[in-house]
C-alpha cells in the first residue's frame, strides 16, 4: 500500500458524557504510523492512550475527524479492518478458566477462521516462544499474571495479523517476561516490512528501547512527536538532575520555583526518588536549598543525561507515574 | 458472509460449554440433585392427593425444561455482561466473524451442557420416580422439543444484547425472569389451570407452548388438560422462534452500534 499509513487519525476528537459532564478524552489528533514502524505512545494514565487504542481498534467510533487503519475507516469499513489487527491490553483476563492454555488459544482461532491444523501449528510454535510449554495443558486460571500475559501474546499474534496494537502489555510484569515480551515484539516487527505495531505505555525505559517514533500524550492531546533521539534532544539546553530525599517531603512548592521547568518524584525504599528539570544550571542551588529548607536530607545527587522522563516532565509540567 | 470463518467461530464458542459439562462433574449437585429436590416435594404433593399419575410426569418434564430456561437466562441473557467483566467482549467485538457466531456457540453449546443435565433429570424421574412416558408422535415430539428450543434460545440471545445495555439492573430481570416464569408457564401443573387468558399471555415464553404440546404427547392419558392442539402450538413456536432470531440478531447490531457511539461496552470505567 504505497503512500497509504498503517495508522492515521486526522482531527481526531473523541468526548464522553460522564454523570452529565462531557469529558474530552481526545482533542484534535493527527497521527501518522508508517508500515514496518513500532509506534510508541507515552502519556500517564488518562492521558487518552486507551481511546485511541479503542478507536483504531474499531470498538470506539470517533466524535469527529477521522481514523484510518490500512487506508481503511474505521467508522465505516470495520470489515476489511479486523481481519488484519489484534490487540493486546495490560492486565487481561480474556479466555474461560476452565480451559487450558492450548484450549483457549485455540477457541480464540477460531474467530478468526483459522484452519484447525493450522492453528495447531502456530500455537505450539508461539507457546515454545513464549517459554510457557510446560504450562500448555494447566488450566488457564492456575496461571500467575505473567504467565496469562504471555498467552494473550499469543493469543494476538497468532492470528497473523499486520497491525498490532499493544495497550500497556508490560503492565504489572515481572522483568523477565516484559523482557521476552519486548523482545519478541521486536522480533516479529522485524521478519516482515508490512507489519506495523502502535505500542501504548507509560515506561519511559519500554518507549526508549523499543519505539521507532514515539508521540507524546497528555490530556488527551499529542504534545511531541519524534524518534527517542529527536526527543531527547529538545532537551539538551536544560539541566536534568536527580536526588534521592529522606525523610519524604512535599515538593509542590518547586512549580512556582525560578528557572524550573518541571518535576517527577515517587516514593522508593522509605525515601523519595526525585527528577527535577530545569532551564539551565542556575537553579541547581535554589532547588537544593528549598529541599534542605522544607526538612529534607539529600541523601543523594547527581546530574544526569535526558532521558524521554524529563522531555515528558518539561512538556507537561509532570512525570508519568 | 465467510461461511467458514461462522461456522469455525460457532464451534469455537461452543467449545468451552461442552467441556464444561464434561470436565467439572461439580454440577451434579447443583443443577440436578437439588432442583431434584423441588421437583420430589411436587411428585409426593401429588401423591399424597391421589391425583393422577400424569401429574408426577408432568413435574419431571417441567423440570427438565426448566434446566433449558435456567441455561437461557443465566447462560445466555447474562452472558454478554459476564464477558464484558472480563474483557472477552471486546476480542469478540473486534474480531471478524459475525456476533451471532458467538450467540449461537453460546446457544450450542448451553444446549449441549443442558441435554446432559435434563438427561439426568430424565434418569433420575423413570428410575427413582418410576415415571412411565408414552411417545405415541415420535417426530412432532422431536419437532417441538427442537423449535421450543430454537424459540427459547432465541429469547435468550435477544436478551444478551438487552442486558448488556442496561448493565446491572439486569440481573434484577433474572430474578423477575425466574420464579414467577416458572409459576406462569405451568413447571409444575398444567397451564390449563390458570385459565385461558393467563396462558395466553405466558404463551409469549416459548417454554410455556413447549411444555404444554410435550405434556399432551407424552402424556395422552391426561391429553384433557392441554391447553391448545399440538400442532397449533408447533406452528406458533415456530413463529415465536423466527420473531425472537430476527430481533436477536436487530439487537445484536444496535448494540453494538450503541456501544461504539458511547463507548459503555467496553471501556470499564463508563
Amino acid at each position: 500500500m504505497p503512500g497509504v499509513y498503517s495508522i492515521e487519525s486526522r482531527s481526531l476528537t473523541r468526548t464522553f458524557k460522564s454523570k452529565g459532564e462531557v469529558v474530552e478524552a481526545l482533542k484534535e489528533v493527527d497521527l501518522s504510523v508508517r508500515q514496518g514502524e513500532l509506534f510508541g505512545l507515552l502519556g500517564p494514565n488518562g492521558a487518552g492512550k486507551t481511546t485511541l487504542i479503542k478507536i483504531f481498534t474499531t470498538l470506539l467510533l470517533p466524535t469527529s475527524g477521522y481514523a484510518k487503519v490500512a487506508g481503511h475507516d474505521v467508522a465505516k469499513e470495520v470489515k476489511q479492518i479486523r481481519p488484519i489487527i489484534n490487540m493486546v491490553t495490560g492486565g487481561e483476563h480474556s479466555g474461560y478458566g476452565l480451559l487450558t492454555v492450548r484450549e483457549n488459544l485455540w477457541m480464540f482461532s477460531q474467530f478468526y477462521g483459522i484452519p484447525g491444523k493450522v492453528a495447531k501449528e502456530r500455537i505450539d510454535s508461539l507457546i515454545d516462544r513464549m517459554r510457557i510449554t510446560h504450562l500448555a495443558d494447566r488450566k488457564i486460571r492456575t496461571l500467575s499474571t505473567g504467565e496469562r500475559q504471555r498467552v494473550n501474546i499469543i493469543r494476538a499474534f497468532m492470528t497473523g495479523p499486520k497491525i498490532v496494537f499493544l495497550d500497556e502489555p508490560t503492565l504489572g510484569l515481572d522483568v523477565e517476561t516484559s523482557r521476552l515480551i519486548r523482545r519478541y515484539v521486536k522480533e516479529w516487527l522485524e521478519q516482515d516490512g508490512e507489519r506495523t505495531v502502535l505500542l501504548t505505555t507509560h515506561y519511559m525505559m519500554e518507549a526508549d528501547e523499543l519505539c521507532d517514533r514515539i508521540a507524546i500524550i497528555n490530556d488527551g492531546e499529542i504534545v511531541a512527536l519524534g524518534t527517542p533521539r529527536e526527543l531527547k534532544k529538545r532537551i539538551q539546553d536544560e539541566t536534568a538532575i536527580g536526588m534521592e530525599i529522606s525523610p519524604e517531603i512535599d515538593l509542590g512548592w518547586l512549580d512556582g520555583t525560578k528557572g524550573v521547568m518541571g518535576y517527577s518524584a515517587k516514593e522508593e525504599g522509605g525515601m523519595l526518588s526525585a527528577r527535577v528539570v530545569m532551564e539551565d544550571d542556575s537553579a541547581v542551588s535554589d532547588v537544593l536549598s528549598g529541599v534542605t529548607a522544607r526538612g529534607g536530607r539529600i541523601i543523594s545527587f547527581y546530574k544526569d543525561e535526558p532521558t524521554l522522563e524529563d522531555v515528558f516532565v518539561k512538556l507537561t509540567g509532570r512525570g508519568l507515574e | 458472509m465467510n461461511i467458514m470463518l461462522n461456522l469455525r467461530a460457532v464451534r469455537g464458542r461452543a467449545y468451552p460449554r461442552v467441556i464444561g459439562a464434561l470436565r467439572e462433574p461439580s454440577w451434579m449437585l447443583w443443577e440436578v440433585v437439588l432442583p431434584m429436590l423441588s421437583i420430589a416435594a411436587f411428585i409426593y404433593f401429588y401423591r399424597s392427593l391421589n391425583a393422577p399419575k400424569e401429574f408426577e410426569g408432568f413435574v419431571v418434564l417441567g423440570g427438565v425444561m426448566t434446566t433449558y430456561w435456567l441455561n437461557v437466562l443465566w447462560g445466555m441473557a447474562s452472558q454478554f455482561y459476564w464477558e464484558k467483566e472480563t474483557g472477552n467482549l471486546q476480542l469478540y467485538l473486534a474480531a471478524p466473524m459475525s456476533k451471532m457466531s458467538i450467540l449461537a456457540g453460546m446457544a450450542l453449546g448451553g444446549i449441549f451442557g443442558t441435554t446432559v443435565r435434563a438427561v439426568s433429570i430424565i434418569f433420575i424421574g423413570v428410575f427413582v420416580f418410576e415415571i412411565s412416558f408414552v411417545i405415541s408422535h415420535p417426530f412432532l415430539l422431536v419437532a417441538i422439543f427442537m423449535v421450543t428450543l430454537l424459540a427459547m434460545y432465541g429469547m435468550g440471545m435477544m436478551f444478551a444484547s438487552l442486558y448488556l445495555l442496561w448493565g446491572r439492573e439486569a440481573w434484577n430481570m433474572n430474578a423477575l425472569f425466574q420464579e414467577p416464569i416458572y409459576f406462569i408457564t405451568g413447571q409444575n401443573f398444567p397451564v390449563k389451570a390458570l385459565g385461558p387468558t393467563v396462558a395466553m399471555a405466558a404463551s409469549v415464553i416459548p417454554l410455556t407452548l413447549g411444555l404444554d404440546a410435550m405434556r399432551q404427547l407424552l402424556f395422552p392419558e391426561a391429553a384433557g388438560w392441554g391447553f391448545l392442539d399440538p400442532m397449533l402450538e408447533l406452528g406458533i413456536l415456530c413463529v415465536s422462534a423466527v420473531i425472537m432470531l430476527v430481533m436477536a440478531r436487530q439487537l445484536l447490531a444496535f448494540m453494538e452500534r450503541k456501544g461504539r457511539e458511547t463507548g459503555k461496552l467496553t471501556m470499564r470505567w463508563q
